[in-house]
């Protein structure tokens, strides 16, 4: 019988044959926390009185939710997670080096690897042909305790792509369109795989834009199979060795098949409070907007800083609008610096912040007042997700954002010359 | 296992960033946590509700972020349990997890409202809207999910199995 992505990787690991619904137990290639869910999962592990974790070289922490520390509670949070890194010699990823997804997409996640993390954008790197998923700290402190959990098979929806992306149309408005189509509940628990023609053509920054937005329709993974993109990725961070080709089978069952043709894809924007409230930009033209956040594990990588300095080369950001910024991880900082993005940025009026989540969650960096709006790069627009319930967040493209910031209010980026 | 409460309703999409916003993660004491519970939706509820008490939602509770703060912030309120069309799927293993009960059953989200006096029988899936005097049936949950709701969550769990093993 032909296999999915997920069933192809979960029976390779588990050793049995694995299909959609079935409950297999299977080894972990990398478990982690970030400082938000990490000093739960380490209560969780003390109170289960373990001692050590199952292999300290496939277990990372990663500060990066409120780095630098806003306050003293969090600081001391920082600690007991540095601590237990010392104590248990997991990987320790410290301020300043960016967010969690992008770090494992750059130094960790292989074709075919398990992923676990207490996050729950760990999908990100299905692009990445990893299974990756997010689970709470209870599920993870017992996996980094371990080694290893069980997984229910998902069904699989196939996100079938066809055509070329037009003009400043990307990865971002076709994930905020399909998040739409099948609403923020219309994937739960299922696996969405992406296949078609159109992949190829994509880069592993748009894939891991798309991946990420996955938990976005309740998915349970995001898949991308791996081909000679995947395979330039992995060599180009000195892992090229850890490739190998994973594909699902052409005779693979699907519980849905999702055909979109991207030709037809205009630029999309997912309005206040929810991620499957979306309006192609057009709609939304006269939206005044006091702050503009790029980054996150979404949309903080090269190529979307690329896109950005672009569209705010020799131009001056909106006097009304604060434009923020925020590389995903140091490895983007430096290359964007070399390119000479971050120059062009700061020019135009941006306010550089460290790699990290910064703005995204609301805990520091860019937290928004009363009846203010947002329009970010990020992935969630939940109320409250910045910081106030008495705010709202619109979400779309780096291309959007950059648009934005130059007239200070919601603005289709084919109309900047 | 049977519970009684009155029942607080709320609708489609109660993320948890609503239920518990980031702010507080630091909190790891679940009666902190509970101080803060659904702030960013009803500001109320945290003053109306009362232990044993009862969530009724429409679909994808607790949707968003993997923060376990959710459920325990939940639990630690006093609520018995959430009786929802759906659960998102990451919420449903860490309520499971922590020891708090859900079940899933559109007709009881249906007809039942905020006041209701509800009584569930955990083990048979029944839940009786006594005010309403309607019966509702929901999905029971497999032997091992029960044992590890009774034993108070999987950390319990693990730690028996694992001394069983040994």
């Amino acid at each position: 019988m032909g296999q999915t992505l997920s069933e192809k990787i979960l029976s390779q690991k588990s050793g049995v044959e694995a299909k959609a619904k079935d409950i297999v137990i299977a080894p972990l290639d990398l478990v982690f926390v970030q400082d938000t869910t990490g000093p739960l999962t380490i209560k969780q592990f003390q109170e289960s009185n373990f001692k050590s974790v199952a292999v300290p070289e496939k277990c990372a922490i990663f500060l990066d939710h409120a780095t630098p520390s806003p306050s003293l509670e969090l600081s001391n949070d920082h600690l007991l997670l540095r601590h237990f890194a010392d104590e248990t010699g997991c990987f320790i990823s410290e301020v300043g080096e960016g967010v969690c997804h992008q770090i494992v997409a750059e130094n960790f996640a292989n074709p075919g690897d398990i992923i676990v993390g207490a996050d729950s954008h760990t999908v990100t790197t299905g692009a990445l042909a990893a299974f990756a998923t997010g689970m709470g700290s209870s599920d993870v402190a017992i996996a980094l305790a371990l080694g290893k959990t069980w997984f229910r098979v998902p069904e699989t929806f196939q996100i079938l792509l066809t055509g070329n992306f037009p003009e400043k149309v990307g990865a971002k408005d076709l994930v905020l369109y399909l998040i739409g189509k099948i609403g923020a509940d219309g994937a739960n628990y299922k696996a969405l795989e992406f296949g078609g023609e159109t992949i190829s053509s994509m880069s592993l920054s748009q894939r891991l834009t798309i991946a990420n937005m996955a938990i976005e329709a309740g998915a349970k993974v995001g898949l991308f199979p791996s081909d000679e993109v995947t395979l330039t990725y992995l060599q180009s961070q000195g892992r090229g060795h850890k490739y190998k080709p994973l594909q699902p089978d052409t005779n693979a069952t699907y519980e849905k098949i999702i055909p979109i043709n991207v030709n037809q894809l205009e630029p999309m924007v997912a309005l206040p409070h929810s991620v499957d409230n979306v309006a192609p930009v057009h709609q939304l033209k006269n939206t005044k907007v006091h702050q503009v956040f790029i980054g996150t594990c979404t949309n903080g990588r090269l190529e979307d800083l690329a896109i950005v300095a672009e569209i705010l080369k020799n131009k001056k950001v909106h006097p009304k609008t604060r434009l923020l910024v925020t590389p995903a991880s140091r490895n983007v900082l430096k290359q964007a610096l070399k390119a000479g993005y971050i120059q062009t940025l700061i020019e135009a009026g941006a306010v550089l912040l460290p790699p990290g989540c910064a703005a995204c969650l609301g805990l520091h960096q860019g937290v928004l007042g009363d009846e203010e709006v947002c329009l970010s790069t990020s992935n969630r627009n939940f109320k409250g997700r910045m910081g106030n319930p008495k705010a709202y967040i619109y979400l779309a493209s780096p291309a959007i954002a950059a648009a934005t910031a130059l007239t200070g209010k919601i603005t289709d980026p084919r109309e900047i010359p | 296992m049977k519970l009684k409460g009155k029942v607080h309703k709320f609708g489609a999409n109660i993320d948890t960033d609503v239920i518990i916003p980031a702010r507080y993660l630091n909190l790891s004491e679940a009666t902190e946590l509970a101080k803060h519970c659904m702030e960013g939706i009803n500001p109320q509820f945290i003053s109306r509700v009362k232990p044993r008490d009862i969530i009724v939602a429409t679909t994808n509770f607790g949707c968003g972020s993997s923060r376990e703060h959710a459920p325990l912030a939940i639990k630690a309120c006093g609520i018995s349990c959430i009786i929802a069309k759906s659960f998102a799927r990451i919420f449903f293993r860490n309520a499971i997890n922590i020891g708090l009960p859900l079940l899933e059953c559109d007709e009881a989200a249906e007809g039942t409202e905020t006041g209701d006096i509800v009584e569930i029988d955990l083990a048979i899936g029944e839940i009786k809207n006594l005010t309403k005097n309607k019966i509702f049936v929901a999905k029971p949950y497999p032997d091992f999910m029960r044992e590890l709701i009774s034993s108070g969550g999987l950390i319990e769990y693990t730690k028996r199995k694992l001394k069983r093993e040994a």
